[in-house]
């Protein structure tokens, strides 16, 4: 039996059951979305494997043959980000398990959580431009309606802010789309790379570039681009913003944004100066931004901004070694970003506040909480032998062997002023002495605990994932899907036959 | 020159949503956009005294309209409802918190 249908299959068919099932049923809604979750990362990990032994694995949908019909693809780029999403979205509903007791419609809030996973399973493994553009809106409205979900005054003006930039976004992926295929007659990427390494990029692949660049720089917030995930990620509650900044940008953005530039358009060197400058930008204003705020949730929200420079910054030097540390910084993003705002939702949940300076000395009252929320800050500043840490000196190591050195001594400054706001987080919310009105906080529940704990264990482990043996089933394989470039529409058409 | 029509198109759109105040105007603008984004997609695909793709028996089609566009419009044009739908409905709830339109008095957020 093929698995690749299955990572579309069951996030849909779990959304359709809890909503039909849900609403009388109390606790069935949690099982349904965990269990479902639990199937997609195990599947996800066997994908990996199954890439390994076999190579890529193309799935016909309906029987037709690729260039025709539309195709599912998963190859090792697309196996690596499955696994990103679905562990960080089964941990994710661990968590909301106890912190959505406090919203009313717990089976709606599921309904949409597996719609946006269903959504986004599918961008990461079409092989199809127009099923990508279908599947993004599915994602992205999905995550417009989560952002409103308690619809209080901030959460529907954020989330109607972060609706007209993110159909704006969507219409400028449309019109690329449809100019492609006015240029290529064929919507199947692996064919539309194979004609345009025939017919040579003309002149319309550079304003296509362009279109795309834009419609994915905003659903990825590069900078220019960045003004509403300020809003729309704190508003959600503390699962949907782990989700969102975790996840989201990351697949709808940068994963849609790496296939297309690398795989089928073919990077060309005025596109990676732009990302490069963009990276730069992202990076250094997320991070001064970050400095000023105290609401901790939209301080963790510009951090995002800031990771996701790193990122940009790194496929935009595109030597091999960069695009391994773009990867693995992406993943390490995905894990430490859930786990703050997942911690972010703990201090919610027990102080009712998301105010920085209204906390103090949490340690003593909450201690798991605090050492997570350690480890994840020590992580995303780069501390050494935690995660982070290793997927900053591949970027840096990358720029300056590639001669971008001041990038590289840039991103290195950022890192501090990263390690600063995280620093002024841990100092404000747990450190210091208690104040007399939280003396009577209790610790989160036992699902919230284990869901932080867990997420906090992966942090410290990712660093084992450059070794040699691991290296090569995980990371390597999404490195290389990256690196062939336009040979992705050889290796896929070889793998029909 | 039809091109150039769905990029004036395009910009009114564009304006509409810089520019106005209302909610329910920055809505129209959005539609105008999605319509002339569908527009395009459609006329790419157009064929002049083109005809409908049906083959029927003692037929020959010499020139035909390419039917693929029409059936990925019309895929967007649903996905173009359903965000419609879920904008209004967040700016009726926006009507319901703040009596009001206008975004100059819906400013909760910043920084």
């Amino acid at each position: 039996m093929n698995i690749v249908p299955l990572f579309v299959v069951v996030p849909l068919g779990t959304a359709f059951l809890i909503s039909l099932l849900g609403k009388r049923t109390k606790g069935l809604p949690d099982i349904l979305a965990n269990s479902g979750t639990l199937l997609l990362t195990v599947l996800s990990v066997g994908a990996i494997f199954l890439v390994k032994g076999a190579g890529v694995q193309v799935y016909k949908v309906g029987g037709w043959i690729p260039p025709i019909g539309i195709s599912m693809v998963l190859d090792g780029l697309s196996s690596f980000m499955l696994v990103t999403v679905n562990l960080t979205a089964f941990l994710i509903t661990i968590f909301s398990i106890s912190y959505m007791e406090k919203y009313t419609a717990k089976w709606k809030f599921y309904t949409l959580f597996m719609l946006m996973l269903g959504g986004m399973n599918g961008v990461i493994i079409t092989g199809d431009m127009f099923n990508l553009f279908v599947f993004l809106e599915i994602a992205a409205i999905a995550s417009y309606a989560l952002v409103a979900f308690g619809i209080e005054k901030e959460e529907l003006e954020a989330s109607f802010k972060y609706m007209v930039v993110g159909e704006l976004a969507s219409l400028f992926i449309l019109l690329g789309i449809a100019l492609l295929y006015s240029f290529t007659s064929t919507l199947n990427m692996a064919d539309m790379g194979r004609v345009l390494i025939a017919d040579g990029p003309g002149k319309l692949v550079p304003f296509v570039s362009v279109l795309f660049l834009v419609g994915f720089g905003i659903k990825a917030a590069i900078m220019p681009f960045h003004a509403w995930l300020a809003d729309a990620h704190p508003s959600a509650p503390a699962p949907i913003s782990a989700m969102l900044s975790g996840l989201l940008i990351k697949v709808l953005g940068i994963y849609a944004l790496m296939r297309i530039f690398f795989n089928v358009l073919g990077i060309a060197p005025s596109i990676l100066n732009i990302l490069l400058t963009l990276g730069t930008i992202s990076m250094v204003a997320g991070g001064l931004l970050a400095i000023g705020q105290s609401d901790i949730k939209r301080m963790l929200a510009y951090s995002s901004i800031s990771q996701i420079g790193y990122i940009v910054l790194a496929l935009g030097i595109a030597t091999p070694l960069a695009l391994l540390g773009a990867i693995f910084h992406l993943f390490n993003h995905a894990i430490f970003k859930s786990l703050l705002f997942l911690n972010s939702g703990a201090i919610e949940y027990s102080t009712g506040t998301r105010d920085l300076r209204q906390m103090g000395g949490l340690n003593a009252r909450m201690p798991l909480t605090g050492t997570t929320s350690l480890i994840g800050s020590m992580s995303i500043s780069g501390i050494p032998p935690l995660g982070g840490f290793w997927s900053k000196l591949i970027i840096v190591f990358a720029a300056i062997k590639s001669g971008h050195t001041i990038l590289g001594l840039i991103a290195i400054l950022v890192s501090i002023i990263t390690l600063g706001y995280y620093l002024k987080l841990q100092r404000y919310a747990f450190l210091g002495s208690l104040k007399d009105k939280w003396k009577g906080v209790l610790e989160v529940p036992f699902t919230m605990k284990l869901s932080m704990v867990m997420l906090a264990l992966i942090c410290i482990a990712t660093g084992a994932l450059l070794l040699p043996g691991i290296r090569e089933v995980f990371l390597k394989m999404a490195q290389d899907a990256l690196s062939i470039g336009q040979d992705y529409a050889a290796v896929t058409f070889e793998s029909i036959k | 020159m039809v091109y150039f029509l769905c990029f004036i198109i395009f910009s009114i759109g564009l304006y509409c949503i810089l520019v106005k105040r209302n909610l329910i105007k920055i809505i129209i603008g959005l539609i105008i956009i999605e319509y002339s984004v569908n527009l395009v997609f459609i006329l790419f695909g157009y064929r002049f005294a083109g005809r409908a793709p049906i083959l029927a028996a003692g037929q020959t089609i010499k020139n035909m309209v390419d039917p693929l566009p029409q059936a990925l419009v019309l895929t967007a044009i649903v996905i173009g409802l359903a965000t419609t739908a879920l904008l209004i409905a967040i700016a009726m709830r926006i009507y319901d918190r703040y009596k009001t339109f206008d975004i100059t008095e819906i400013r909760r957020l910043k920084g």
